[in-house]
C-alpha cells in the first residue's frame, strides 16, 4: 500500500481545544509498546473515557459522538505541543485522520507527522472559524485537502486558502517517499563531511 | 544545486567575519549539504536514547538489515519507567520490563554503550549527559525527547526528536532540518533573594505563553544569565521546549569550561587545549542579527508557580489568579476549563492553597545544586502531617554525591523520602503517579492535564518554592520563610 498522499476529501472531526499537547493525544502510560501499531484506541483517551474505562464513554467528547466522522481533524491553536513523543501522530494515523488543520502547530509534532505521512495543514484564524461555524451548522460538512496545489477548501461554499509546505516535504508525501531513505542515499557524502568535521 | 557551507555561511560569508549568532556558528559548521528550496542535512555530533522512544527505531534498522552507523556517538540510560524503590530487583511491571529489556538487548546487538538499572552511570538522559561530559559546546546532540534543549546550557544546539528521526540519526547520524528563527532573550541585573533559575525561566514563558518561542531557536543571555552556575543554566534551556523553541542555548564561559574539565568523556591533553580555543569563538557576535529579542529585568521576577494547565499559566507566588475579566474573550473557555480541572477558582490567591504531594526531580531540577538547595533550606524542619514527600535524583552519581554529603540524613528526619533516579512522577510512566484530584507542587516542566497521573493537579515551580510548601503543607512564599 502507497502511503503517498495527494487529494483528501472528507468530512471532519471538530476538536475546538487549544494548546492540545501529547500527553492529552496519548498518554504516557501508553508508551510502553515497542512496536508502532495499536496506538489509535488510546487517541485522547482520557478525554474520551471517564476513569479509564472504555466502558464509559464520555458523551460530551467528539470522538464518542457519532455525528462527527472523517479523516480530518480540525483543532485549535498550538496543537501538539509539550513531548517529542512520536506516538501521537501515530496515534492519531492509527485512528483513521489523514490530516489536521490548526492554526498553529508545535515543531516536533508537525516534523513527527509529516515523518508518518499525516499532513499538518496550517490555516489563518479567520479560515480555522469557518471550518468550526461550518461543521457546527452542518455536521456533514465537507473539506477537500489539495497537497498538490496546496490548498484547503471547504466543499459547500467554496471557500479556500492556501497552505504553506516545503517542496522537499510535499514531493515526499506526494510520492510516499522517507528521509530515511534520501540520507541512506546520501552516505558518502557524509562520510566525507565526516572526515573534515573530526579533524 | 547542493551547497557545502563548513566554512561560510549561507550567504558565503566567512565564519569569523562578524555577524554571526551563536546558533549560526554551531549550525554552519554542521550543514553536510542543503537541498534546494528545502530542509539542510544535519550532521549530529551526540545522540543520547532511552528506553521509550527508541525500540521503534532500532526495530527500523533490523528491518532493513542495517547496523547503527556510529555507534560511539551514541550514549544509552534506562529512565523513563524505571521504578523510583528497589531498583535491585527485576521490575513489576511487565510493559516497562520489556521496554527495559528490548533496549538492554538492541544497545548490545548494535554496540552501544548502555548505563542501565545498576549501573553507576544510570540517570535521567539529560543529567547524564552534562555529568559525564558527553555534552560539550559547539555540539549538535539529539534524543528522542522534548528536554533535550537542557544541552543547549553548554553552548550546543541540542533539540528533541521523534523516532522516525531517532532511527535516521542511527542509520546515517545525519537529519534533515529547516533552519529556526532566532530569538534572544536577556535577563539583566540582580535575583530578589528567593528567586533561582526555575523562577526565571517561569517568568518568562508566562510572559510570551506556550507558544511564544515556536519556530525559533532561543539564545538566553545577559547578566543575571551570565553569573549563573551550569546546573541553574540546564534548567532554564530545558524549558525552553516550553515556550514553544525548537532549542535554547547559552553561550559557553569560563564557567561552563571548569563544569565539563575533568569529567569522564571531557576532553583531555592537547586535545582540550584545542577544543578549549574553538569553545571560546562560540558566541553571538556584537552585530549578529535575531529576528526577535526580549530584554527583562530580573528585578521584576519573584518566585513563581503555575495555576492551569499549560506553564505558560504561572504567577508570582503573591499574586492572584487571573479573574476571568483579565482573560482575554476568545481565551475565556480555554481557561475555564483548566481552572476547573484544577479546581482552583479566577481570582483567588494562590498562596495558601493545600498541598498533597511534593515532588523534587525531573530532567529540570534533579541535579546536586537542587538537592542542596532543598537540603539547606529544610534542614531542621519538619514536613507539613499529609504531605508526602518525594526527593528523586537524577542520577546515580547525583545520588551518591547526595550521600555523600549527608543530604539523605536531613531528608530522612525532614520526612522526606529520597528515592532512586528516573523520571519518575514527572510523567507517572511507572508507579509514581499523583492520586486523582491530589494537588502536586512539582520541580518538574509540565502540567498538562493527566500529566502526573489521571487527573492528578501539577503546580510547577522551584525546588525552594517546593521545599516551602514541604514543610507548611500550602504554597508558600519561600521569601518569608528563609
Amino acid at each position: 500500500m502507497s502511503k503517498a498522499i495527494n487529494i483528501i476529501t472528507s468530512t471532519i472531526v471538530p476538536l475546538h481545544n487549544e494548546n492540545v499537547d501529547t500527553d492529552q493525544i496519548i498518554p504516557a502510560r501508553f508508551l510502553k509498546a515497542t512496536s508502532r501499531d495499536g496506538f489509535g484506541k488510546n487517541l485522547f483517551r482520557d478525554w474520551r473515557y471517564e476513569n479509564d474505562n472504555e466502558a464509559t464513554p464520555k458523551k460530551d467528547f467528539v470522538l464518542n459522538n457519532a455525528l462527527y466522522a472523517g479523516k480530518i481533524l480540525v483543532a485549535g491553536k498550538n496543537f501538539g505541543c509539550g513531548s517529542s513523543r512520536e506516538h501521537a501522530a501515530w496515534a492519531i494515523k492509527d485512528a483513521g485522520f489523514d490530516v489536521v488543520v490548526s492554526s498553529f502547530f508545535a515543531d516536533i509534532f508537525k516534523n513527527n507527522a509529516l515523518n508518518n505521512f499525516l499532513l499538518p495543514v496550517v490555516v489563518s484564524d479567520e479560515f480555522l472559524n469557518r471550518i468550526f461555524e461550518a461543521v457546527e451548522n452542518n455536521p456533514s460538512t465537507e473539506l477537500t485537502v489539495n497537497l498538490g496545489e496546496q490548498s484547503i477548501t471547504l466543499n459547500e461554499t467554496r471557500a479556500t486558502e492556501t497552505f504553506d509546505i516545503n517542496n522537499y516535504k510535499k514531493t515526499c508525501l506526494l510520492n510516499g517517499f522517507d528521509d530515511i531513505d534520501y540520507l541512506l542515499n546520501i552516505k558518502p557524502e557524509i562520510e566525507t563531511y565526516e572526515k573534515e568535521h573530526f579533524n | 544545486m547542493d551547497t557545502a557551507t563548513t566554512n561560510k555561511d549561507a550567504q558565503g560569508t566567512p565564519l569569523g567575519a562578524g555577524g554571526h549568532t551563536l546558533f549560526d556558528k554551531i549550525w554552519n559548521k554542521h550543514i553536510v549539504k542543503t537541498i534546494e528550496g528545502g530542509p539542510s542535512v544535519l550532521y549530529i555530533d551526540k545522540h543520547l536514547i532511552h528506553e521509550v522512544t527508541s525500540p521503534q527505531a532500532f526495530a527500523g534498522l533490523d528491518k532493513r538489515g542495517i547496523k547503527v552507523f556510529r555507534p560511539k556517538q551514541i550514549v544509552a540510560t534506562a529512565d523513563h519507567n524505571v521504578p523510583t524503590l528497589n531498583q535491585h530487583l527485576p521490575i513489576k511491571e511487565e510493559l516497562s520490563r520489556l521496554q527495559v529489556e528490548a533496549l538492554t538487548t538492541n544497545c548490545a546487538n548494535h554496540g552501544v554503550e548502555l548505563y542501565g538499572l545498576g549501573h553507576p552511570y544510570q540517570g535521567i538522559v539529560h543529567v547524564i549527559g552534562p555529568e559525564l561530559g558527553f555534552t560539550q559546546p559547539g555540539m549538535t546532540i539529539v534524543c528522542g525527547d522534548s528536554h533535550t534543549s537542557t544541552h543547549g546550557a553548554f553552548g550546543a544546539i541540542a533539540f528533541g526528536i521523534g523516532t522516525s528521526e531517532v532511527e535516521m540519526v542511527m542509520a546515517t547520524q545525519c537529519l534533515l532540518q529547516s533552519k529556526p528563527k532566532l530569538m534572544r532573550i536577556n535577563v539583566e541585573g540582580e535575583l530578589n533573594e528567593g528567586v533561582v533559575s526555575k523562577d526565571i525561566v517561569l517568568y518568562i514563558i508566562s510572559l510570551i505563553s506556550a507558544s511564544g518561542a515556536t519556530g525559533y531557536a532561543v539564545e538566553f543571555a545577559g547578566s543575571a544569565i551570565k553569573r549563573l552556575s551550569m546546573e541553574a543554566r540546564m534548567t532554564i534551556c530545558n524549558m525552553s521546549i516550553e515556550m514553544g523553541a525548537r532549542c535554547g542555548l547559552i553561550a559557553p564561559d569560563e564557567t561552563t569550561f571548569s563544569y565539563i574539565k575533568g569529567r569522564e568523556f571531557a576532553p583531555k591533553g592537547e586535545e582540550w587545549d584545542k577544543k578549549l580555543a574553538y569553545w571560546k569563538t562560540l558566541f553571538s557576535d556584537a552585530d549578529a542579527k535575531f529576528d526577535t529579542e526580549i530584554t527583562i529585568d530580573a528585578k521584576d521576577i519573584e518566585p513563581m508557580i503555575t495555576y492551569g494547565t499549560n506553564p505558560g499559566m504561572g504567577i508570582g507566588v503573591s499574586q492572584h489568579i487571573p479573574a476571568l475579566a483579565e482573560v482575554e474573550a476568545k481565551e475565556q473557555a480555554s481557561y475555564e476549563k483548566a481552572l476547573q480541572y484544577m479546581g482552583l477558582e479566577a481570582g483567588s490567591n494562590i498562596k495558601g492553597q493545600k498541598v498533597d504531594y511534593v515532588f523534587i526531580g525531573s530532567c529540570t531540577n534533579s541535579r546536586i545544586e537542587d538537592l542542596r538547595m532543598v537540603a539547606s533550606f529544610v534542614q531542621g524542619k519538619q514536613k507539613a502531617s499529609g504531605v508526602e514527600v518525594w526527593i528523586v535524583p537524577g542520577s546515580k552519581q547525583v545520588e551518591a554525591q547526595a550521600i555523600a554529603e549527608g543530604l539523605d540524613k536531613v531528608f530522612e528526619i525532614a520526612g522526606f523520602q529520597l528515592r532512586q533516579p528516573g523520571c519518575s512522577a514527572c510523567l507517572g510512566m511507572n508507579e509514581d503517579k499523583i492520586p486523582a484530584g491530589k494537588y502536586c507542587i512539582s520541580t518538574s516542566n509540565r502540567n498538562f492535564e493527566g500529566r502526573q497521573g489521571p487527573n492528578a493537579r501539577t503546580l510547577l515551580a522551584s525546588p525552594l518554592t517546593a521545599a516551602a510548601a514541604a514543610i507548611t503543607g500550602v504554597v508558600s512564599d519561600v521569601r518569608e520563610l528563609i
